[in-house]
């Protein structure tokens, strides 16, 4: 059986809480079976918005919402069949970690016997055989976030949503916690929807990202494709560490561009200009400028080093580069042959292909 | 790896465990100070109060006091036929005695108590004693009225006798210990206590009931109402509450006599006719409905403290699980909130039980509870020792309800806010 390619879709979707703004604004999105999908954004984005009307907790006010092509809107959300994790991860605080994972079983009228297999299954899948007879309040928060994530599986839902997961816990168990949901999502193929203003928790477990900003999806694409090739500054911005110059189309010619800055030109890629005078901003990733290329690049200017900061394993050097005081640069530590001072004069150079001139800011 | 641990010292080689203990007594003893003026003050005004009220409620020196000779004499009578010539020589002595002192009014007050028909019988033997010739003193006193000639008045004063009884204790449930010592209930048509008891049980049960339907939704919305209209809310809940009680009662008057504003809009929508007016005052209904109205922030409150806490996630926690809307209330979001509810149902019933001066004022005949009857022996027939009694016998019972639930619920799972 193939994959369905919309398993999921927001078809023309608005929003709005009091009838003046719209938090979620004609929203097309198309989730496909089996994948993760990440809902990436600043709060008031309204990523969570969506995730709220995908599992029927609120109303979208226009369009229309399908699952597996049926459409869902006018339906109360326990009788979606949508697993779904919250933020605090909501477990029954009275009933034991067995009697949660047995509450969406019991409500379908599923045999002891059977549901009792369901439970084992599910507890295993995060690792917590033996804690079935505890209640919440004695787990620690990783392990709640494990019974949650179990229970919203626990029914064989098609889909399960996610809602800012791990926002409760520490860096290294929601890094952890990050692995094991990307295993478990790959280990039985259930689709996903996941949201989170933490980029490098999208980044690590996604297939698709869709980045929110201002109730609208700005990009959606896969990760890598995200971060190497955003479609606007928004996206460069808000995914990753990204340098920029503002300036002025003077040229394009051959899939290039000629940015006119305060006091230089550069070469840029045109990713969303569409002709000479306009207005644009250059974004270029730390890591693909190079201090003193040996290559040959087209873009080679002189900045002073204006500060230096020891990361272990690389170095963040600032540098003030064409009228940019804050132009990051990452370089490994391995070239310790460079001469990395402060106040120091030195040769950045970089290729004009990583140089994605997007709509100004 | 040695388990013998040495001992360590502080820098003036005291041991560091004395030293420690040396500091913590101190702290305990300061925290003893501060606390010190609330103990006091709860002993001036509540344990010596309820111990005192528990001595009264048993004490009957009274008599025994006021009789000693008659009661010394007694103690070899049977209580079985009249008593011998001897016992009413002690009588006499006795009585004389009190006249001098013009004490014998209280001593009928007292008998009286025990027996009707003793207040005018002493007051024929106090007129006629003065006439008294010495010798056989048993022919004259039982000449003096036909019941001092009734075995049952003599027994009636041998029951007096003991320095303490628990009788006032059988009379707050009805019953008596009769001639022969057994503990009998009074006939049917003198039984008004435990009426009483049992409204005043029941009153308190549908309050607590009637507070509870009413006060869960208030509490609902107060928790999950945006701020400004919770706000608004909370004080429509806490006005009436920071109203003097009698205002309140007295506006439930207002609003429930028959010529009163609930009436006249029945009788406006038509809903009964001008001359059929119900009567909603001096009763039963009057009581249940001042006494919800003014027990429902008692309900409110810790109803309110408890659902605030709840997470709204939890209620789409369970409908996105598959629950319906009822089974997600009723499987998750009311066990949540049973620490409130056996708070709110424990604290009106409390209050309740013991509540007076609303049913005083609007509960009628019929709508009077037992603390009604404790003032009207405290204030009218002055029986302090009996208002005692069932003083006491209500705070049991109180503590009772207290441990009932304590084993039922668990008194660490109630929640005041």
């Amino acid at each position: 059986m193939a994959l369905k390619k919309d398993f999921v879709k927001f078809d023309k979707v608005d929003k709005s809480y009091d009838g003046k703004i719209l938090v979620v604004k004609d929203l097309q999105l198309d989730i496909e079976e089996g994948e993760f999908v990440t809902m990436l954004g600043p709060s008031g984005s309204g990523k969570t918005t969506c995730l709220m009307m995908l599992a029927g907790f609120e109303t979208p006010t226009h369009g229309e919402i399908y699952l597996d092509g049926n459409a869902i809107s006018s339906i109360p959300p326990h009788k979606r069949g949508i697993g779904m994790v919250f933020q605090n991860y909501a477990l029954f605080p009275h009933m034991t970690v067995y009697e949660n994972l047995a509450f969406p079983l019991r409500v379908r009228k599923i045999p002891k016997d059977e549901a009792d297999k369901k439970i084992d299954k599910a507890l295993s899948m995060v690792s917590l055989q033996g804690f079935a007879q505890r209640m919440p309040g004695q787990l620690s928060g990783g392990q709640q976030q494990r019974v949650a994530v179990a229970r919203s599986l626990v029914f064989d839902p098609q889909l399960v949503l996610m809602d800012e997961p791990l926002g409760a816990l520490d860096k290294n168990l929601r890094e952890s916690m990050q692995y094991e949901i990307k295993h478990i999502h790959e280990s039985i193929g259930v689709t996903v929807v996941y949201v989170t203003h933490d980029q490098s928790e999208a980044l690590t477990m996604s297939n698709r990202i869709a980045v929110f900003n201002d109730g609208k999806v700005q990009q959606l694409s896969s990760p890598d494709e995200l971060y190497e090739k955003p479609v606007n500054s928004f996206v460069a911005e808000f995914i990753g560490e990204n340098n920029t110059f503002a300036g002025e189309v003077s040229d394009i010619s051959g899939g290039k561009c000629k940015v006119k800055l305060a006091n230089a030109e550069i070469l840029a890629n045109p990713i969303s200009i569409k002709g000479k005078g306009e207005k644009t901003t250059v974004s270029l990733r730390p890591e693909r400028a190079l201090i003193n290329p040996s290559e040959k690049m087209d873009n080679i200017h002189n900045g002073k080093i204006e500060e230096v900061i020891y990361h272990g394993d690389h170095t963040r050097v600032r540098i003030n580069l064409l009228g940019n005081p804050e132009f990051i640069l990452k370089v490994p530590n391995s070239s310790s042959n460079l001469d990395i001072k402060l106040g120091n004069e030195i040769k950045i150079g970089w290729n004009s292909d990583d140089a994605r001139a997007l709509d100004p800011k | 790896m040695s388990s013998e641990t040495q001992k360590i010292l502080t820098t003036d080689g005291i041991p560091l465990e004395v030293s420690l203990k040396k500091a913590e007594r101190r702290n305990k003893i300061k925290a003893f100070l501060l606390v010190a003026p609330l103990l006091f003050f709860i002993i001036i005004t509540y344990v010596f109060p309820i111990g005192d009220m528990l001595m009264r409620s048993v004490d009957d020196k009274m008599v025994t006091e006021m009789l000693p000779k008659t009661f010394k004499a007694m103690e070899k009578w049977d209580g079985k036929e009249l008593p011998e010539e001897e016992v009413f020589a002690a009588f006499h002595s006795d009585f004389i005695k009190l006249v001098e002192e013009k004490r014998e009014g209280k001593l009928s007050t007292q008998l009286n108590y025990t027996k009707n028909g003793f207040k005018s019988i002493i007051k024929k033997l106090r007129r006629k004693s003065k006439s008294f010739e010495e010798g056989n003193y048993k022919e004259q006193i039982m000449a003096v009225h036909k019941r001092w000639a009734n075995v049952e008045y003599w027994q009636a004063i041998k029951r007096r006798a003991p320095a303490y009884t628990g009788q006032k204790y059988l009379k707050g449930m009805d019953m008596f210990k009769n001639e022969n010592g057994e503990i009998v209930s009074v006939p049917e048509d003198r039984r008004i206590h435990r009426v009483l008891w049992l409204r005043t049980l029941e009153i308190a049960f549908f309050v607590t009931v009637f507070c509870f339907l009413m006060a869960y939704p208030i509490a609902h919305l107060l928790a999950t109402l945006p701020m400004k209209y919770s706000n608004l809310l909370m004080i429509c809940v806490l006005l009436p509450f920071w109203t003097s009680l009698l205002v309140r009662t007295a506006s439930w008057m207002i609003l429930l006599q028959q010529q009163g504003l609930v009436n006249d809009f029945f009788v406006g929508i038509g809903l009964v006719a001008d001359d059929n007016r119900p009567e909603m005052m001096f009763n039963k209904t009057g009581s249940y409905v001042a006494m919800t109205q003014i027990l429902l922030p008692f309900m409110v409150l810790p109803l309110y403290s408890v659902m605030k806490t709840i997470s709204p996630s939890l209620m789409r926690a369970g409908k996105s699980l598959g629950g319906t809307p009822f089974v997600a209330f009723w499987k998750v979001y009311f066990p949540l909130t049973i620490p409130g509810i056996g708070a709110g149902c424990l604290l009106v019933f409390i209050l309740a039980i013991g509540y007076y001066i609303t049913p005083a004022l609007v509960g009628g005949a019929s709508g009077t509870l037992i603390s009604n009857q404790i003032a009207f022996h405290m204030k009218s027939t002055l029986d302090w020792s009996f208002a005692s009694a069932m003083g006491l016998m209500l705070l049991t019972g109180v503590l009772a309800i207290y441990w009932v639930y304590n084993k039922l619920v668990g008194i660490d799972n109630i929640k005041l806010g």
